[in-house]
């Protein structure tokens, strides 16, 4: 183990880098995986054909050339950030479209008549999804929400390869293939226990979370 | 008493039609309700009843013929209709309560969002409702705590709550164990007897007679017949309406 001992400052670094770049995807994909979901199931037409193009896009398409195009396109279009900003916005473009999906089969999950008693006391769509349907939605959420936002995760992995560095998967390719350590111990002793330390962390907040709106009822 | 202060009956449906795709439901639909006029639909099942209450306040939208509320046309999707639809209130026979709200959240919910009362106006007003429907004793608990009947009188109380101008009722108590059935039908006698505009689909005789200024007989998507309570339960004179009524008298 002492080779990640050695370079622990390294992998402390990794792992807040990590965290850095889920934290912002959380941040932005649930926010616009819900958006998008109310797109899908709106009255509006076109608001719907966004959705679904949006999901169809996004969810159908590798995250690696999700993030191609975010980090090398977008610069061609004229769009110039930072690796930091582009690897993040991949992932939540590529996340958002998994989040909506489990939204929405939430949505469908509750039944119709309680979106048509909101609207017959004169809510309109907005307020009848914000104070009628999601509240109920979210109990049959959590569960595979979680399972995307650890996907999701993990995924910060391969943003961290596309060039954003300095996560913990970079620190682990550095000191094996650039500075010669051995590939074991570093992948499982450190890269893989910073991993594990996030997604068991999550996993222990989202059982929290799906017994609260449980009991919510 | 029913009235049409300006000569505008409350409702207005001219030449309603709508398709489920091939299916005819509502085949030139001409009725109308004036102001607190208690109006009993009746008619076998599948003959567009639930549809015709649904298009009067556009959970449904209709492909042709105009709707009219107090004089102003249905309007699209949109805040109009919002607005339109905190004037009608509804009342589903699978009662519909939000389940993740206590009835008295339940009945604040509209008032405070829609009427944008303030909270603590909005609840001293459900619990009068909650008072007049017989269920204050209920006010903190959620909906699958209560019986069948007790929710249904809870959904009159929470539609009662945007002060509507017409009250729909679809098959209130078809989903209502016997012995639930009257507490529900008296609450709505009652709210008949304080002069509210009511469109009822209901196959409760008992219902029309007492409360009842019309019953419209429909039957294939048309209103085959109309007439007050007494004549169509007596001397129905349609075929259509002898025959559906020998129906339900026997069962
Ligand atoms: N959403 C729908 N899509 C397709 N057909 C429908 C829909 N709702 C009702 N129908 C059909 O329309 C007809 C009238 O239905 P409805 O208005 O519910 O009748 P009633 O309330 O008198 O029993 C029925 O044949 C029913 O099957
Ligand atoms: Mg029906």
């Amino acid at each position: 183990m002492s080779p990640v001992f050695d370079n622990i400052d390294l992998f402390v670094d990794g792992f807040l880098t990590s965290l850095e770049i889920i934290l912002y995807a959380l941040a932005g994909s649930v926010p616009l995986g819900v958006l998008i979901a109310a797109c899908r199931v709106s009255p509006i037409p076109p608001l719907r054909a966004f959705g679904t193009f949006w999901v169809t896009t996004f969810r159908n398409t590798p995250l690696t050339v999700v993030l191609f195009f975010c980090a090398f396109g977008l610069p061609e279009l004229g769009i110039n950030r930072s690796f930091f900003f582009f690897g993040v916005l991949g992932l939540v473009l590529y996340t958002s479209a998994f989040v909506c999906e489990a939204v929405r089969s939430g949505i469908n999950s509750v039944p119709a008549g309680q979106a048509e008693a909101a609207r017959s006391l004169g809510l309109n769509f907005t307020q009848g999804l914000r104070f009628v349907v999601i509240p109920q939605a979210l109990r049959t959420v959590v569960p595979p929400l979680g399972s995307v936002l650890i996907a999701m995760m993990k995924n910060s992995a391969v943003a961290g390869a596309f060039g954003v560095g300095g996560d913990l998967w970079s620190t682990g390719q550095r000191l094996t293939s650039a500075l010669g350590y051995a590939t074991f111990p570093i992948f499982v002793g450190g890269v893989a226990v910073g991993y594990l330390i996030i997604t068991l962390t999550a996993g222990a907040l989202l059982q929290v979370l799906e017994r609260k709106v449980a009991i919510a009822r | 008493m029913t009235s049409r202060p300006n000569g505008e009956p409350l409702v207005r449906l001219s030449g309603v039609n709508k398709w489920f795709g091939e299916l005819h439901v509502l085949q030139d639909i001409d009725l109308e309700i004036d102001r607190g006029e208690v109006v009993v639909v009746i008619g076998p099942s599948g003959s567009g009843k639930s549809t015709l209450c649904r298009a009067i306040n556009r959970l449904e939208p209709i492909d042709k013929g105009q709707i009219t509320i107090d004089g102003a046309l249905l309007p699209e999707e949109g805040k109009e209709l919002a607005r339109l639809r905190a004037d009608v209130g509804m009342v589903f026979q699978s009662f519909n309560l939000f389940a993740h709200k206590t009835v008295l959240e339940n009945v604040v919910l509209g008032p405070v969002k829609v009427r944008k009362k303030s909270k603590a106006e909005a609840e001293s007003r459900a619990r009068e409702l909650l008072e007049r429907v017989g269920v204050a004793s209920q006010a903190d608990k959620y909906p699958a705590q209560l019986s069948g009947g007790q929710q249904q009188r809870v959904a009159i109380a929470r539609a009662l709550a945007m002060e509507p101008k017409v009250m729909l009722f679809d098959e209130p108590t078809s989903a209502l164990d016997p012995e639930m059935i009257n507490e529900v039908l008296d609450v709505m006698v009652g709210l008949a007897k304080d002069g509210m505009t009511m469109v009822v689909v209901t196959h409760e005789m008992g219902f029309a007679r007492r409360a009842a200024n019309r019953v419209v007989f429909m039957d294939g998507g048309r209103v085959v017949e109309t007439a007050d309570p007494e004549t169509f339960f007596t001397r129905p004179e349609s075929d259509r309406a002898k025959d559906f009524l020998s129906k339900i008298l026997t069962h």
